[in-house]
């Protein structure tokens, strides 16, 4: 269940109260014009209430709302999106997406995680949870962008890479560390988009790049909080807790470093206004990749790697006669 | 059950200290053995070969030729979270200190293997699990680089539930960071070798753990990128006979070898002879 989908609820009965009104204003002869306006009054105060503060818990169900713009909506916002598919090894795995695509005239490869819209759609795209093939498939993408010089951009929204037998069995743990690796060297501009849930590992294999851009309610999480409640307390049901400690959210994340920039949403989340979103978040891409073409493939890389060794440094150091 | 050592049963003496200090049960096969001489054994179940788990110190002492020189011993974690629990992280941390003698999860340093110089870095799963935090992840990264510097190959004993949850992002940073360092290391056409003990899983298999040219898996380990548990709640389906062990790895073509205990350095020094020693002229 849906934390935000329950919570819109009055809002969204509100909102259709509003709408049969409009319609009966222009049919009937009665004017509900004021009653319509104190109804629209009541609707923005409502949103307020339910969008202004969300907590930690409330991001993530807004991160995985049913209705949030996914990968190839953000992907075929481009021009002239072509999917290119698979892995050359063993198949096509539907929860990654790969393919070319102008952004502005700019020609670019791009890689997403694609989550399905429905029940039938989930179950082929696997809630969005790659499976190795899927890393690989990536990987051939990183390497045509370097190969034939063109950015890469990333579209990350996943739960995590997919924990099951078939996975493990073909690498799913060298098949995101020789993404890591690639993304890590590549001789590219490399943009990052966080756009939905970014689950771990699975996230990060798609997500080392020059500038990481984050939606304000998408989540990026070393684990979802759901698995960090099971390994922290053996109890998935401490998920809500879990979301609260492990700084997930746009805007902490920004504070430490993790993320570069963050694309604001709409009051009532990118869904409210989905053709904003995307032309802002491809708008910030696009400022992103101006800046990252004029520079070097040396200095791209050597930058990537201060970036990520800055990144990573919380330690201090005790003193000798404290040690041992 | 294991026969009560014959000093103890002579002098009918009860040991000072508490029994779980001096026994061990072995996970393999459930025999209780006796910790002294499993140490002599190199920690090797007497009854069933079963591994069982060794700290990062004896491992330094299995491995390297008794010159190792530690690195960076002095890092510990700024707690970049602050997190709080009911046991807050810096407490469980201090816990784990006192627990391993480690002041964190992995050691790193300078040493030879039969005489080849070498960068090592072992981890240790008393500690946290041996999950990569921060300190974890800028070992590992001071190590590489300094393997770069000093041309030198560089070993990893891998022993790690993965990243570690009270760092957060920060910990799953650490794979970017590490992975970027690897990176580096390979375009110098330096060799790094992993060797993968129990257990190996999440972000550590997922970086450097699978990033090696070589890969070596202890016998026994259990291997792979998601834990048992998440495995069994996601598909909910009976598991393969000897799933994630350090033989399935071998049998997917995951790893180079499956080694055990005793033979690992052997096995480990070869390949750097191989790869160190001039080369044959032509
Ligand atoms: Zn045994």
């Amino acid at each position: 269940m849906n934390v935000i989908v329950e919570l819109e609820k009055p809002l969204v009965e509100l909102e259709a109260k509003i709408d049969g009104l409009k319609k009966l204003n222009e049919t009937q002869r009665v004017d509900f014009s004021a009653e319509i306006a104190a109804l629209e009054a009541k609707a923005r105060q409502l949103k307020n209430e339910v969008f202004g503060n969300l907590t930690p818990w409330q991001r993530v169900h807004m991160a995985r709302h049913p209705r949030r713009p996914l990968a190839l909506d953000y992907i075929s916002a481009l021009d002239g999106f072509t999917e290119l598919h698979g892995d050359r090894t063993f198949r096509d795995d539907p929860a990654i997406v790969t393919g070319y695509a102008y952004l502005d005239g700019m020609p670019i490869f791009v890689i997403g995680e694609q989550k399905g819209r429905d029940t039938k759609d989930n179950l082929y795209r696997n809630f969005g949870m790659p499976h190795p093939e899927g890393y690989r498939k990536a990987q051939r993408i990183m390497q045509h962008a370097e190969k034939f010089k063109r950015p890469l951009v990333s579209f990350i929204d996943t739960p995590g890479a997919y924990p099951g037998i078939g996975a493990e069995e073909r690498g799913q743990s060298q098949a995101i560390a020789q993404s890591l690796i690639l993304l890590a060297g590549l001789r590219t501009p490399i943009v990052v988009n966080i756009t939905g849930e970014g689950g771990s590992g699975g996230a990060l294999a798609i997500g080392i790049g020059d500038h990481i851009v984050m939606l304000q309610h998408a989540v990026y999480s070393v684990a979802s909080p759901e698995a960090a409640a099971s390994i922290l307390w053996r109890d998935a049901g401490r998920a809500e807790e879990a979301a609260k400690r492990l700084h997930l959210t746009s805007d902490e994340l920004f504070e430490f470093g993790i993320i570069d920039e963050v694309v604001s949403e709409p009051l009532g989340g990118a869904q409210a206004d989905a053709t904003r979103v995307i032309a802002d978040l491809l708008a910030a891409d696009k400022r992103a990749l101006a800046r990252l073409t004029r520079l070097s493939a040396d200095e791209l890389v050597d930058r990537r790697y201060e970036k990520f060794r800055r990144i990573g440094s919380h330690v201090e150091r005790v003193h000798d006669s404290a040690a041992r | 059950m294991a026969p009560t050592p014959s000093w103890l049963r002579r002098r009918g003496a009860r040991p000072e200290a508490a029994p779980d200090t001096l026994w061990e049960i072995c996970p393999g096969c459930g025999e209780r053995l006796y910790k002294k001489d499993l140490a002599e054994r190199l920690r090797l179940c007497s009854r069933c070969g079963h591994h069982l788990r060794l700290g990062a110190l004896d491992r330094i002492a299995l491995l390297a030729d008794g010159d190792f020189q530690e690195l960076v011993p002095h890092l510990i974690t700024s707690d970049p979270l602050q997190w709080t629990d009911r046991i807050p992280y810096a407490k469980k941390i201090a816990g784990d200190r006192v627990k391993s003698g480690l002041l964190e999860a992995i050691v790193v340093g300078l040493c030879t293997v039969e005489g080849v110089p070498i960068g090592l870095g072992v981890m240790d799963f008393s500690f946290r699990g041996g999950t990569m935090g921060s300190v974890v992840g800028e070992k590992v990264t001071l190590l590489i680089e300094e393997c770069a510097r000093r041309r030198l190959p560089a070993v990893i004993v891998t022993a790690s539930g993965g990243a570690r949850m009270e760092e957060g992002m920060i910990a799953l940073m650490q794979l970017a960071k590490t992975s970027a360092a690897v990176q580096r290391f390979a375009a110098l056409g330096l060799p790094l070798i992993t060797i993968l003990t129990d257990p190996t899983t999440g972000g550590v298999s997922a970086s450097f753990g699978f990033q090696a040219d070589i890969i070596i898996a202890e016998s026994g380990a259990a291997i792979g990128f998601a834990g048992r548990r998440v495995i069994d709640q996601t598909i909910r389906q009976k598991l393969p006979e000897g799933f994630q062990s350090a033989q399935f790895l071998l049998e997917h073509g995951q790893v180079d070898m499956v080694v055990r205990r005793g033979e690992l350095k052997t096995a480990l020094a070869r390949f750097l002879h191989f790869v160190s020693d001039q080369k044959v002229p032509a």
